[in-house]
């Protein structure tokens, strides 16, 4: 019993980490379709500006702070400098372009912070937390907290809001949206802030359990792209749900057969998942009510 | 003696003949390729600052023999087909006389095919026991191979009287290598493996493996072999987990960061095989490392102001080797350098005392690793 504890304790740590992650992809792929495979690279820079700052002197909280709003700030620079010239482009050459995006701050982070493995204090101490025999670290319980904390905040905005509202418009159809007097423009920045805050604070969050170095964006980038994928991409429940579905998958897999197959599993399942209903297990359903 | 000026190398690079009337512009060029960037930059970037820093110590004493020293240095990323390309490019546009580099055994087996066929000495920084297995003639490497961190850590594990172990590898090239050739030598050691798992270098949280390791029967020690935040992560988790086992690390982590990164109380007890530079500051007056280790350290940390890595002190003690081979051949001929790398005897480095025999091109035994321990947050060796 506390094997099977253990098991979901260690499953649900790390998919918590996918899902905040696969959060991130919901915004901007709402407001343009476009996956943004510099997503983890925001999760990288979360992490290595808290490093930074914390190393500098300044107090976690404000470090954190400081992280998510300049990694904003480089979400708003990427789109007015990257994707914003390249506005009439196909879908596809605008992800061509976040990646290119992915791979020149993954550069520039390299110059910057330099290439060495970095962490900060957790949040809540070390201790581990015992429950019937089995452990969790609170830095755990952080994460899990934020990524159900974004998930209500994403759900709300995409569902309660005008600005959430314009968003999805923008996403079904731009000229519509600019005809009924969205500024596509405006959305277009605000979904590349909000999703590079989302991102930073995933890495802020993430990094005393992940660890942080100027290349780690790139898994990051995958295995939330992979549980955006499962849960179907932009809904907020379904990266939710993918995130930690491919966690527990995980971790249930090392435990009880081999660690060997535990990423193959994880792959297997969502292959077998996107055969089945190629939408995701959440589809676009939510989406296309609007 | 290949002595070029810097016109004759311009206009005329077959035509050494007349370089000879003008020596004192004479140069050794030394090239390099190592993994500056890419994923094995960890590792590759203190190499090539090591080697940049010692060229230019070396030439502020004068050189070797009065002749100065160039670095030529590409940065191959890791990649074997980028090495290829600059193990050419050194060899026929550069002409140097001798390379060190491949920070990657990937890397590695690219350089060592072009600088065999071209007959130029070539010392490596990886550490796969095929670079020097079989013997090449050209070929030489500094570090020790995973063979002997495994042969190191299972000598320990026995002298405590244990016979069951545990390992939880990497799937990286480092750990998957060392996870084979750990289990290739267990047997020598009358120990039996109860328990293999492993994680991916990205993961996150390894307690699913390591619970399950605690759960097989008998499991009497642990062993690790892996680099980069994996090994950070795994000892955390053996911490969460209240795990007591005896704790083996490999030398792939062997550095102050690792302590940082999984916490000096996860950390406590932990052992591993390391080298003598790692421990330099509290090595014996009469150790004989002592005084190069030391010095690498001090002159590293004051040009760079990071931490000096035991990889780092690979690329010291190859360009150790190839300098004190040039200057002993008293020539920068390729293949007066090898025959002179291979006659090298008790050269003391960071990582070992160099003694290489025409059968033997990694010149190191097992002394060479010290049996390591985290003690509050500080290195101690074991006796």
């Amino acid at each position: 019993m506390s094997e099977l504890l253990q098991f979901l304790f260690s499953g649900v740590t790390v998919g918590a980490v996918y899902a905040l992650v696969a959060l991130g992809f919901t915004i901007i792929y709402n407001a343009s379709d476009v996956v943004n495979f510099a997503q983890g690279e925001f999760v990288m820079l979360g992490g290595m500006i808290t490093f930074a700052a914390h190393a500098a002197g300044l107090p976690l909280p404000l470090a954190a702070i400081l992280a998510i709003a300049l990694s904003a700030a480089l979400g708003v620079a990427m789109n007015k400098l990257a994707v914003e010239p390249a506005r009439g482009a196909p879908v596809v050459s605008l992800i061509i372009i976040t990646i290119g995006a992915s791979i020149f701050i993954q550069g520039a982070a390299q110059i910057v912070f330099g290439k060495q493995i970095h962490s900060f204090p957790a949040f809540s101490g070390d201790a581990p937390i015992r429950v019937a025999g089995a452990t969790i670290l609170p830095q755990s319980l952080w994460v899990i907290g934020g990524a159900v904390a974004v998930f209500v905040a994403l759900w709300l905005f995409f569902t309660r809001t005008l600005l959430g509202r314009a968003v999805l418009a923008t996403s079904n159809n731009r000229l519509a949206a600019q005809l009924v007097g969205i500024n596509t423009n405006f959305v277009m920045t605000l979904s590349f802030a909000l999703s590079a805050g989302i991102g930073a604070l995933a890495g802020v969050l993430a990094t005393p359990i992940t660890l942080t170095a100027y290349n780690v964006g790139i898994a990051f980038a995958l295995k939330g792209f992979a549980g955006a994928m499962l849960g179907g991409m932009g809904n907020p429940k379904g990266a939710l749900v993918g995130g930690f579905s491919i966690g527990l998958i995980e971790a249930l897999t090392a435990g009880y057969l081999s660690s060997t197959y535990k990423d193959a599993a994880a792959f297997v399942v969502i292959l077998a998942v996107l055969f089945l209903m190629p939408q995701g297990l959440f589809g676009r359903k939510s989406t296309d009510r609007v | 003696m290949k002595t070029t000026t810097a016109i004759a190398t311009l206009m005329a690079p077959g035509l050494t003949v007349l370089a000879l009337t003008t020596p004192a512009l004479a140069e050794i060029r030394i090239g390099a390729s190592l993994s500056a960037t890419g994923p094995a930059a960890f590792l590759g970037d203190p190499q090539v600052k090591t080697l940049e820093m010692l060229v230019e110590e070396l030439n502020a004493k004068g050189g070797i023999n009065g002749e100065e020293v160039t670095l030529i240095h590409y940065d191959d990323g890791g990649d074997p087909n980028k090495a290829r390309t600059f193990a050419t490019r050194l060899i026929e546009d550069d002409e140097v006389v001798a390379i060190i580099g491949g920070t990657t055994t990937g890397a590695t087996m690219s350089i060592l095919s072009v600088a065999e066929d071209a007959e130029i000495p070539f010392i490596s920084l990886a550490g796969a026991i095929e670079i020097i297995d079989p013997v090449r003639p050209f070929t030489f490497k500094t570090p020790h191979t995973d063979r002997m961190a495994c042969q190191k850590i299972f000598e320990d594990i026995q002298a405590r009287g244990f016979t069951k172990v545990a390992m939880i590898s990497g799937t990286d090239g480092f750990g998957a290598s060392m996870q084979a050739q750990c289990k290739e030598v267990i047997g020598d050691y009358g120990l039996t493996l109860v328990a293999d798992e492993s994680y991916n270098p990205t993961d996150a949280d390894m307690t699913a493996q390591l619970t399950k390791i605690r759960n097989t029967e008998g499991v009497e020690a642990l062993v690790n072999p892996g680099f980069g935040q994996g090994p950070s992560i795994v000892t955390r988790n053996y911490a969460q987990l209240g795990l007591e086992i005896p704790f083996y690390q490999s030398h792939g982590v062997a550095s102050n960061g690792f302590i940082d990164l999984a916490g000096a109380d996860a950390a406590e007890g932990v052992r591993l095989p390391g080298t003598a530079l790692l421990v330099a500051d509290i090595l014996p007056e009469g150790d004989a490392q002592r005084e190069v280790a030391v010095a690498y350290k001090t002159a590293f940390e004051e040009a760079t102001g990071t931490p000096v890595s035991t990889f780092g002190g690979y690329a010291h003690d190859a360009f150790l080797i190839l300098t004190d081979a040039i200057a002993r051949a008293g020539s920068s001929e390729p293949q007066a350098i090898r025959d002179a790398i291979e006659a090298t005897t008790g050269l003391v480095g960071t990582t070992g005392t160099y003694s290489f025999t025409p059968e033997d091109h990694l010149g190191l035994d097992l002394s060479a690793f010290r049996m390591l321990e985290i003690r509050d947050g500080a290195w101690t060796t074991v006796e």
